[in-house]
């Protein structure tokens, strides 16, 4: 135990290149509707920015939030160029209903599935809806925890801000 | 292993340089080229007042808390984290074995395109998890983390083969059983790409080989050391059509959860076990329906023999009934049965669009819900070969039903300012058999008719107010099940950081008029992007907290408690 964690001590000394906001996705796979696997750093959108968001289809807010955007997600697309993601982190549970929510509520957005929550713990995601935006750079720049009613806008707020490449606030 | 205080000191030590390094260089602008680290806190604490009418427990302690912090370094190929857990005192409604504090999981991971390697603690998932799954769920503390070595390969395109091996955490330390897995998985048009890849049809298939090692010196029974597991998997999508199928079996493996103890002496049970998982859907934009059935005979698969409640699993059983976040609907929610159980469910969803007659203006949702469970119809068995294996059962034969549930769910958006849920909910709970895992309980069975409404009023763009009623009848005689409930809620978010809400639970058809009481909770939130400060002040009922098919039951609490979680 003690020889597995002193490289780990070291580890925490030795690596301050902490940046806060501005990482890369982290490399997990995750399953696409059609079962096959896509490793979750090569989400990209050529230069424009993506919302990564998670969510479950037992998770009420998680779907209001998303049915909220969808309202108007053509808009968002046509101004800014964003791409949605949405990680779904059903179990073998109710994997099954992913693809059901989906198409019957119209979402036309990307959809993956972390079964095992492989992503999720990567992204340090415990709670869903969970969001995160992505710049243009493939850089992780903001998140934010919870929906309440209007955080759709202030997501979009920040993705304009992102396609002009201005800073962002939480 | 070292001596448990040495390792919380070393543990305590490690957070501090993690914290004093990453608090200290925030702001400051290194290159992130060369690697990152991230993290997770939560932190939930209650003061709990002793209340004898609900049921709530003096604490001696009076204040409890769970904590725990994840840290994860990424630099290209390689990643690492740790996670350190503190329970002074584990909160009510937990296992008392988590007591204390520790680092609780630490991996170090190498990934390139051939070759994936992780030593330290591992979550990972065959199939739909049947026969192997490890997982962590910090709201019901359930890691079942395999402490180990695995390596994933992929070394042809299409083919996915992954092997580990290790043993399982329990509390703050390891089961003594070690487990083993294989698991190999084809996506059969990767595999033939020039041939099938414009195929519309995609097949994947998969098989599985898990077996558990534990030594044994029970001086009656001769029991397998080594109990082995095999099975296999498929999946076929096309367009809309998605199909998922699969079959696993387990050899002899007696065990405390599948023995049965009658007049004092302990029976143990040498039947194999096996399970099916099936599930079938069609999707449409706007239209959908899904279909899943289950059958699961003594599978409960342990890595240790005399292992009960949810420790040291090896598999995860999914429940094929409908998880519920609604109060009431959720008030007696199913829990797969692994020593025996048949079930199934039909849902369909659909759109009435905008525009429609139903669909107004915005759009109309509807689901519809049916699930079904009930317990396999045992047949004894006792002639001279067979005994051991107490009974078998037949697939075309159930039990005694232990659940069902059939539900229908209205969501409609009125205008810009105006939405709604409506639900009602029809369940039927064998509560012997669900909660108290026997089935010669005191319980009745318990029927329900649930009704829900839930309105948001948004007032403004970035404001808005949610109320929900909520009724659930029941038999208001009998005393056990507590009989009928009301719940009124009102919850308030001013601005997009705030929440404030009201709640109270009225138990009005409780039969002893005592006990005719009201559960009043007022919480409050505030969250700014990754950062989440929550506080609620009042009377909490018992009930079953469930997530992702694992259930806990929560005593009755009157108090303060806080709940702080942050991300960076």
């Amino acid at each position: 135990m003690k020889k597995f964690i002193l490289p780990f001590l070291l580890l925490g000394l030795f690596s301050f290149t902490y940046s806060g906001d501005g990482d890369k996705i982290p490399a997990v796979t995750v399953k696409k509707l059609d079962g096959s696997k896509v490793n979750s750093s090569t989400f990209s959108n050529n230069g424009k920015p993506i919302i990564i968001s998670f969510w479950a289809t037992w998770c009420k807010p998680c779907k209001k939030e998303l049915d909220a955007i969808q309202e108007s997600y053509a808009d968002w697309v046509k101004e800014t160029g964003v791409k949605l993601i949405a990680i779904s982190i059903d179990d073998a549970r109710s994997a099954g209903k992913v693809v059901t929510d989906v198409k019957s509520k119209g979402w036309e957005f990307e959809v993956y599935i972390d079964e095992n929550s492989d992503f999720k713990r990567a992204m340090n995601v415990n709670n869903v809806p969970h969001t995160f935006l992505v710049d243009g750079n493939g850089k992780i720049v903001w998140s934010h925890n919870s929906y309440t009613e209007g955080d759709e806008d202030a997501l979009f707020e920040n993705v304009k801000k992102l396609a002009k490449g201005e800073a962002l606030s939480h | 292993m070292l001596k448990k205080h040495n390792k919380s000191s070393l543990a305590a030590t490690f957070l501090m340089l993690t914290l004093f390094y990453t608090a200290g260089l925030r702001g400051q602008t290194f290159s992130n080229e060369s690697g990152s680290v991230h993290g997770y806190f939560q932190i939930d604490a209650q003061y709990y007042n002793p209340d004898s009418l609900i049921g709530a427990p003096k604490v001696p302690e009076k204040m409890l808390s769970n904590a725990f912090g994840n840290i994860n370094y990424n630099k290209g190929k390689f990643s690492a984290g740790v996670r350190y857990e503190a329970y002074n005192n584990v909160m009510q409604g937990f296992d008392q074995r988590y007591k204390g504090q520790g680092i609780t999981n630490r991996f170090a991971r190498y990934q390139d395109e051939l070759l994936d390697i992780t030593i330290g603690n591992i979550y990972e998932q065959f199939g739909s998890g049947l026969l192997f799954r490890t997982y962590y769920e910090p709201g019901l503390l359930y890691d079942n983390s395999l402490d180990g070595i695995r390596v994933i390969s992929n070394p042809y395109k299409g083919i996915t083969l992954k092997g580990l091996v290790g043993k399982q955490r329990t509390f703050f330390t390891v089961g003594p059983g070690i487990v083993r897995g294989v698991d190999g998985e084809i996506n059969i048009n990767e595999l033939f790409d020039s041939a099938l890849a414009k195929m519309k049809t995609k097949v994947i298939i998969g098989g599985s080989f898990v077996s558990k090692n534990q030594p044994e010196t029970n001086p009656d029974f001769v029991i397998p050391e080594n109990v082995g597991s095999y099975g296999g998997r498929i999946n076929i999508i096309r367009e809309g059509f998605n199909f998922f199928a699969e079959y696993v079996m387990k050899e002899n493996d007696p065990s405390l959860a599948n023995g049965s103890i009658v007049g004092g002496k302990t029976y143990y049970s040498y039947k194999n076990g096996d399970a099916a998982f099936v599930s079938a859907s069609y999707a449409t934009k706007g239209i959908s329906f899904l279909l899943q059935g289950k059958r699961i005979d003594n599978m409960s698969f342990r890595s240790d023999r005399d292992a009960s409640l949810q420790n040291l699993l090896i598999n995860f059983l999914p429940a094929t009934t409908r998880q519920h976040t609604y109060l009431m609907a959720a008030y007696s929610p199913y829990a797969t049965q692994p020593n025996g159980e048949v079930g199934g469910m039909a849902e369909v969803q659909f759109k009435f669009q905008k525009g429609s007659v139903l669909g107004g203006k915005y759009g109309m949702d509807i689901t519809l819900n049916g699930s079904i469970a009930n317990g396999l119809k045992q047949i004894g068995v006792n002639d001279s070969t067979t005994s051991s294996k107490l009974y078998k059962t037949n697939y075309d034969e159930f039990g005694q039903e232990y659940y069902h549930d059939f539900f229908i769910e209205v969501n409609k958006k009125f205008s810009k300012k105006w939405k709604a849920t409506f639900m009602y909910s029809h369940q039927f709970n064998n509560i012997n058999v669900v909660q108290h895992g026997s089935q010669f309980g005191v319980y009745k069975n318990a029927i329900s008719n649930i009704g829900i409404i839930d309105v948001t009023y948004k007032y403004k763009s970035n404001s808005a107010i949610r109320f929900e009623a909520q009724g659930m009848l029941r038999d208001n005689k009998d005393t056990l099940n507590l009989g009928s409930w009301a719940v009124g809620m009102v919850e308030w978010t001013p601005n997009t950081h705030m929440f404030i809400a009201v709640l109270d639970q009225y138990n009005y058809g409780n039969p002893v008029a005592d006990l005719k009481l009201h559960y009043f909770l007022v919480s409050a939130g505030y969250t700014s992007g990754p950062h989440r400060i929550s506080l609620s002040y009042g009377k909490q009922r018992q009930g079953i907290f469930c997530v992702g098919g694992v259930c806990r039951v929560v005593p009755a609490s009157n108090g303060v408690a806080i709940s702080i979680t942050s991300s960076f």
